[in-house]
């Protein structure tokens, strides 16, 4: 029985974008994956709650896949936090509704990996920046896995960016099989790192 | 003529170009504009116009023939289908009733059965011009008396036909005397042919006009379309009518039956539009004609021998009409309020009366004493209808009907609504549920009374009436209230409400409704701040919906239509400032030319890397071109 795999979406402009057009390509034909496209189907911002709620019911891993502006994620993602993840369902004393599920982020970024660090251009490290996130899923009872992130994302060339797509893609079967443990994805920096080690421990 | 041709021209559109505005000023209406300015100009108080008023009348005439063309244009078969309960059973039983009562009484003042029926179809008649245009002025065409009223002068205008194909029966029976003496009797094809070749070739006539319709016309009016002149259109179109007419008069029926004919063939066609606007000044332009010359051949001196008959003929008229229509209202449930408006609407007599007395006389069936005094008992007729409804509106309207303000038991406290919705159709019943489901109370002003009775047992607190009106805004509370939304649905009813509210509470905020582009610039002149056009949203919605069907990012699409409503809004404010005629047209124009290169520049920006907002092509440019690659 395979792991579902929720992936809420947040782009205002798709259209623009090359590297979540692949990402998103690449996982398209998983019958694991369900993708949630918030600025499709929400383009007034009124989310619709209920149906949010039982899609997260629905699933065991959750990924939030957006692009990293301004160290946050595109205005409807946020909404969609305000709104769906209630007090008394998700948090609270009786908000229990999340418990034991997993989430992580997919993100992309101009700057190369580098600039995320204490002594670099951007004078800390993405988990520093993520920790919105990962207090988020903290205060929801569910485990926080390090991001997969595509760092540099303005001087991708078209072949790296196919590289992402298909390491995106067997991060997504490999979890839905769970063959990654808590113990092996938690210490990682980024968990496109344990791709390489699975494909080479195949290999 | 004693006159030239010129100098009767002059006296005539000189006398319509002064009266009728004047007319329509004081609330009389154009036929009535026309009437009075024929009066003014005829032998018996100026005598600009003679003897040649008679010729006059005959020539104008032919507006009539026109007026059937364009009716027979507008009955689609499928108008015809929806109203058919309410055409055939109100209207059709309208006229057999009115006629029998009025020939009933026509026989107690000594008329031979044919000349009291004559005289019962020609009076139960009743007039399209001026009842449509008050009830439509008044706002009511789309209430239960206005839609009832609508169908009766249908079946009527289709009536006139059968009408005049029976007068000539009439005649041959009765005193067909005078016959002989009328200068205009025509030698036809058919005459000394036997009845039967007659009917024969009638029949053929008609088959012939209908087969012409559906098979000649039309590719004949595509092949003069294709040439792109306008003119040969139009004389194209006149060209049907005049022929029409003529072969009707020779084979010995009425142009107006074959005009009618002619015009319900077409009404399919893919012309009938630029045909009735073709035909439309023509028709208006003889009518008026036809109305000043009838007004001018007004017998005064009669008039003032017979006083007593006129005034007794007038009364039994009204009398019999309302009584008529107030009896049939009733079996048709339309409610007592409706039944009243629609009642007392209907209570004078047409413009068809001129047409069928002047008919009749030639046709040898009335006396031209009864002519001439029917003639004056239908102008006075027509003359009292805005008295006759400002009666039923004061003094009857408000013993039966809708009370404008609603009995409320006395002890209760009428706290005042902040909202105020004018019109509660479509339009204003959105506005007002959703502010209701939203527990703000509004007050609502409507003139359907049956909508006011249904939601009043709903419990909405609705007032009775004229929105236009500083008395029952006052009552509705206009003074204490802080919004005033103006969703009616006449553009000029608005306006005179926008002035009301300006005049007695400036202190309201006025949300307007707007019909299109070219009513919101009437608004706009009038100093309106909200304006609200009907469509806009709906039809950028369906855009986006388009939009998102051929695979464009919903959010996006959402995007472009709201930047292009701002753009369009401004443009609105910036084109209303111009109100010569001329410049407009330029300046739209330029505007459509404008519309299109923002657009074009909108989604190049946005799909093309113009665009500032989210990922900007410049970051990506700047980024590659920095080896650093710090940026991010």
């Amino acid at each position: 029985m395979m792991k579902k795999i929720l992936v809420i979406f947040a782009h205002p402009v798709l259209e623009k974008s090359r590297v979540h057009k692949s990402l998103l390509h690449s996982i398209s034909r998983l019958d694991h994956v369900t993708f949630n496209d918030l600025y499709e189907n929400y383009p007034d911002f009124d989310i619709d709650v209920k149906r949010e709620q039982q899609l997260l019911l629905a699933h065991d891993i959750i990924i939030w896949q957006f692009p990293f502006y301004w160290y946050s994620a595109p205005a409807l993602l946020k909404q969609w936090q305000d709104l769906v993840l209630q007090h008394g369902w998700a948090y609270g004393k009786n908000g229990m509704a999340l418990n034991g599920k997993k989430v992580f982020n997919v993100i992309t970024s101009g700057g190369g990996m580098q600039a995320y660090q204490p002594d670099g251009y951007q004078h800390c490290t993405m988990s520093d920046l993520l920790r919105p996130y990962e207090r988020t899923a903290a205060l929801c009872h569910m485990a926080y896995w390090p991001p997969f992130w595509v760092p540099g994302t303005h001087k991708l060339e078209a072949a790296q960016i196919e590289e992402f797509g298909e390491k995106y893609r067997q991060l997504l079967i490999e979890l839905g099989k769970g063959n990654l443990t808590d113990e092996e994805i938690l210490p990682v920096n980024c968990i496109n790192d344990l791709i390489e080690i699975t494909k080479s421990n195949t290999a | 003529m004693e006159h030239s041709f010129f100098s009767t021209a002059l006296v005539f559109l000189a006398a319509a170009v002064l009266f009728v505005p004047l007319a329509k000023k004081s609330g009389l209406g154009s036929v009535l504009g026309y009437l009075i300015a024929g009066v003014i100009i005829g032998p018996f108080v100026m005598g600009f116009v003679g003897k040649e008023g008679q010729d006059i009348m005959h020539f104008a005439e032919f507006g009539v023939v026109m007026m059937l063309f364009l009716i027979g244009l507008e009955l689609e078969p499928e108008l015809l289908w929806k109203l058919r309960k309410s055409i055939l059973g109100l209207g059709g039983l309208q006229v057999v009733l009115t006629t029998i009562v009025i020939a009933g009484i026509a026989m107690l003042f000594n008329f031979v059965w044919q000349q009291a029926l004559a005289l019962g179809m020609v009076l139960a008649l009743s007039s399209t011009a001026i009842v449509l245009q008050t009830l439509s002025e008044k706002g009511l065409m789309k209430t239960s008396a206005g839609q009832s009223a609508f169908s009766v002068l249908l079946f009527q205008d289709i009536a006139v036909i059968p009408m005049l194909a029976l007068f000539p029966l009439l005649a041959t029976i009765g005193n067909g005397g005078e016959k002989a003496a009328d200068p205009h009797a025509v030698k036809t094809w058919v005459d000394g042919y036997p009845g039967w070749l007659h009917a024969l070739i009638v029949l053929g006539s008609i088959a012939a006009i209908i087969a012409a319709g559906r098979i000649a016309v039309r590719p004949l009016l595509r092949i003069i379309a294709k040439t792109n002149m306008r003119e040969i259109f139009t004389a194209s179109a006149l060209l049907i009518i005049v022929g029409i007419a003529v072969l009707m008069t020779q084979i010995g029926l009425s142009p107006a039956l074959g005009s009618f004919l002619a015009g319900v063939v077409l009404a399919n066609s893919e012309y009938r539009h630029e045909l009735e606007s073709d035909i439309e000044p023509f028709k208006g332009l003889l009518l008026g004609v036809f109305f000043i010359a009838v007004g001018a051949s007004i017998d005064f001196n009669l008039v003032a021998a017979q006083y007593s008959q006129i005034i007794l003929w007038v009364f039994i008229l009204i009398a019999v009409k309302v009584g008529v229509l107030l009896f049939l209202g009733k079996f048709f449930k339309v409610s007592i309020e409706q039944n009243f408006i629609f009642s007392f609407s209907l209570a004078q007599v047409g413009e068809f009366a001129f047409v069928l007395f002047s008919f009749s006389l030639q046709q040898g069936i009335l006396s031209a004493e009864t002519t001439s005094l029917m003639t004056a008992v239908v102008a006075i007729s027509m003359a009292l209808t805005p008295l006759i409804i400002l009666i039923n509106e004061k003094f009857i309207l408000p013993k039966v009907g809708t009370d404008e303000v609603e009995q409320r038991p006395a002890d209760e406290i009428d706290e005042k609504n902040p909202v105020i919705i004018a019109g509660f159709g479509h339009f204003g019943s959105t506005i007002g549920r959703f502010l209701r489901a939203n527990k703000i109370p509004a007050t609502y002003l409507d003139l359907d009374s049956d909508r006011v009775d249904a939601l009043r047992n709903m419990g909405f607190k609705v007032f009775y009436g004229d929105a236009s009106r500083h008395e029952l805004l006052q009552a509705a509370g206009a003074d204490k209230a802080k919004i005033i939304i103006i969703a009616i649905d006449s553009p000029e009813k608005r306006l005179e409400m926008i002035e009301t509210v300006k005049k007695h509470f400036p202190h309201l905020h006025m949300l307007v409704r707007a019909k299109n582009r070219f009513d919101a610039y009437e608004l706009m002149n009038a100093g309106m701040l909200h304006i609200y056009r009907e469509t806009l949203e709906t039809s950028l919605r369906v855009g986006v919906d388009a939009m998102s069907l051929l695979g464009y990012r919903k959010y996006t699409a959402k995007r472009l239509a709201k930047n292009f409503m701002k753009y369009d809004e401004a443009n609105m404010k910036y084109l209303s400032a111009i109100r010569n005629q001329e410049e407009y047209v330029i300046e739209a124009r330029k505007y459509i030319e404008e519309i299109e290169e923002t657009i074009q520049s909108d989604r190049q920006n946005l799909f093309f890397g113009g665009d500032m907002s989210w990922d900007p092509e410049t970051l990506r440019e700047e980024a590659r071109a920095n080896n650093s690659g710090t940026i991010g």
